[in-house]
């Protein structure tokens, strides 16, 4: 058997595609978070409840629609985005005028009704949710198995990532997008209906979060704490990354996830707390974060 | 920040301060508060264990209104202080036999020492990352929490007595369990009205309203800011303590972030930097919890239901509205 560091191999790399799994989800949810908080300034404290909704959201159509998981892969996110929509027109619009910390109040509260009601009505023991049969088995990387599963996880978290980033960095609307965030009132006088970009800009930020929610389903038993115990992470993600940049969050998403894989390896106890250690490095050297904006 | 503590401009302004910087309406509302603890004392007509949580409830909010309300902090962590000074309360008197009143300082020194350790770090940013940054630091006690051989794990520290008091009175009788609890929480309540209102005080609202103004006049903020979060995070220590020998257990739920949040909704339910609103969001969240406790979940849909009306329609809060009405700092 190769040996790396006195590590066997296998669960060497095992514990890396773990950890890059995580990172995935670091990555796409502190995504979210930032898209949303470049345009409405708030931190919604409601994503983690946002993507527990899009896991159960595929496991809904699978129960009682029979819609699979591919097709609930386009479908959950539309849905919740909707959902996330509708939270917007009714609930957080009210909060743009207020301190930024009311709206991390409010989505905080938002949070605790979801996650009650879900908790209520589907237990917290969770739900069961099959891999599908194409990405079933495993590959042979020759020094490793690779479930293809989580193969898939981790390339489509990558692809949904950049996408993300292409749309905003590269395309008109995102241009649009980008400078709406730096001057509302100027682009709202260019005749760019801004109030309705930021809408489509909560909805597109949810709408990550519960694709997302779709991809760890088969992964994670579909239970109503499956958000909760993300989001406390996602906010180190987030505070380390700095809110700035969308590849800075990206990056920092995929890296955390790979050094927390990587503790597991060599001190089980404390990958639980890795992130926040770093975290701490980075408040004592950088206070700004590694991508953030000067202020 | 101005926004948040727009309630706030009634205290500033009321000119009279007469006894303890007691305005003469929050002097009388403290003479009816006092009685009213004291009335229950002699004839309980309220459950004395439910008051004994509400009154340690209260004292947690009161520490935390402290950051929140008067320079202007929000933390999302001070389950941390809460939860550890419960357990190292509790691990005390267990193990060590040491005095009650022993105990519950030890509890809050333990959540001075972590508000240093915390408020350090945390108080080089400010607004939304203070919170996320107190949030992820909880989050790491917790953790550590979890795993630390002396808190029990997932069992916490169960069956902790509650001694006696400078080894004479027994604490057993939730009678004289009653006194202590009031005791502390008058002189926690009083500490931190003493700490509003002394010169240290004045600048933490300086710094609050105007932080670049008040370096300019030669203060150094974050020195202010973390006193002021090592006292609240002290206070939360002291509650934290006090809450685990009534109850006789320690566990993981008070670390935990939905501690936190429950005492930033006790604050903003109350009144986000009204002298009372602490208190009366204590009693009311309480006892929303002791009558919902049956339903389950209900509990926490509504406890999130009440924070997004509050956010919504009700930011001054309850004791804040009603001084708004009768046009008194309360």
């Amino acid at each position: 058997m190769i040996m790396i560091f006195g590590i066997p191999a296998p669960l060497l790399f095992g514990q890396l595609l773990l950890g890059l799994i995580n990172g995935a989800f670091y990555a796409m949810l502190s995504l979210g978070l930032a898209v949303i908080f470049g345009m409405l300034n708030i931190i919604n404290f409601a994503h983690g409840a946002l993507f527990m909704m899009g896991a159960f959201a595929a496991w809904m159509l699978l129960q009682y629609c029979g819609i699979g998981y591919f097709p609930a892969l386009i479908v959950a996110p539309l849905i919740i985005g909707a959902f996330g929509i509708l939270l917007e027109k009714t609930l957080i619009r009210h909060m743009y005028k207020l301190d930024h910390l009311y709206g991390l109040l409010l989505t905080f509260g938002l949070s605790l009704v979801i996650e009650g009601l879900f908790r209520n009505y589907y237990g917290s023991s969770g739900l069961p949710y099959q891999i599908p049969h194409v990405l079933e088995g495993a590959a042979n990387l020759g020094f490793m198995f690779l479930p293809v599963y989580r193969g898939w996880v981790v390339a489509a978290a990558l692809v949904v990532c950049f996408a993300t980033w292409a749309i905003l960095e590269k395309t008109s609307l995102g241009a649009t997008l980008r400078a709406a965030t730096e001057n509302a009132q100027l682009v709202q006088a260019f005749g760019v209906d801004v109030p309705r970009v930021i809408t489509l800009t909560f909805g597109g930020g949810v709408a990550l979060a519960a694709f997302a929610g779709v991809l760890a389903a088969p992964i994670y038993s579909v239970n109503p704490n499956m958000g909760d115990n993300f989001i406390n992470t996602v906010f180190a993600v987030v505070v380390i990354g700095g809110m700035g940049s969308i590849l800075g969050a990206i990056l920092t998403g995929f890296g955390l996830g790979v050094i927390e894989g990587l503790t597991k390896v060599f001190w089980p106890q404390a990958s639980a707390t890795v992130v926040f250690v770093v975290m701490v490095i980075v408040l004592l050297t950088m206070p700004r974060g590694l991508f953030g904006k000067r202020a | 920040m101005s926004e948040m503590t727009h309630a706030h401009g009634l205290i500033a302004s009321s000119r009279t301060r007469g006894w303890f910087g007691f305005s003469n309406p929050q002097l009388f509302a403290f003479v009816v508060l006092v009685t009213l603890i004291v009335l229950n004392g002699i004839w309980p007509l309220l459950y004395p264990i439910f008051l004994m949580r509400v009154l340690c409830m209260a004292l947690f909010a009161c520490a935390f209104n402290l950051m929140i309300g008067y320079v202007g902090l929000l933390s999302f962590g001070h389950a941390a202080f809460f939860g550890m000074g419960g357990y190292v309360a509790a691990w005390t008197i267990k193990f060590w036999h040491v005095d009650a009143v022993v105990a519950i300082l030890l509890g809050g020194a333990t959540g001075a020492a972590l508000g240093l350790v915390l408020g350090y770090l945390a108080i080089r940013r400010s607004g939304i990352y203070f919170a996320m940054i107190t949030l992820a630091l909880a989050q790491m006690v917790y953790f550590f929490c979890l795993e630390a051989p002396f808190t029990g794990g997932e069992d916490g520290i169960q069956q902790v007595p509650r001694g006696h008091l400078f080894g004479v009175i027994n604490l057993n009788h939730d009678a004289s369990m009653y006194w202590v609890v009031a005791a502390i929480f008058i002189a926690g309540f009083l500490l931190v009205h003493r700490i509003i209102h002394s010169p240290f005080g004045q600048v933490l609202k300086a710094i609050r309203e105007n932080e670049p103004r008040a370096t300019s006049l030669g203060y150094r903020t974050d020195d202010y800011k973390l006193i002021a979060f090592i006292l609240s995070s002290m206070l939360s220590g002291v509650a934290g303590g006090t809450k685990a020998i009534v109850f006789g257990i320690a566990t993981l739920t008070d670390v935990h972030y939905s501690t936190s949040g429950e005492v930033v909704l006790t604050t903003l339910l109350g009144g986000l930097g009204t002298v009372f609103g602490p208190v009366v969001g204590a009693a009311v969240v309480t006892a929303m919890e002791n009558y919902l406790a049956q339903f389950g979940s209900w509990v926490t849909v509504t406890q999130g239901a009440v924070f997004v009306i509050c956010v919504l329609a009700f930011r001054r809060g309850i004791v804040g509205e009603i001084g708004a009405a009768l046009k008194l700092g309360l």
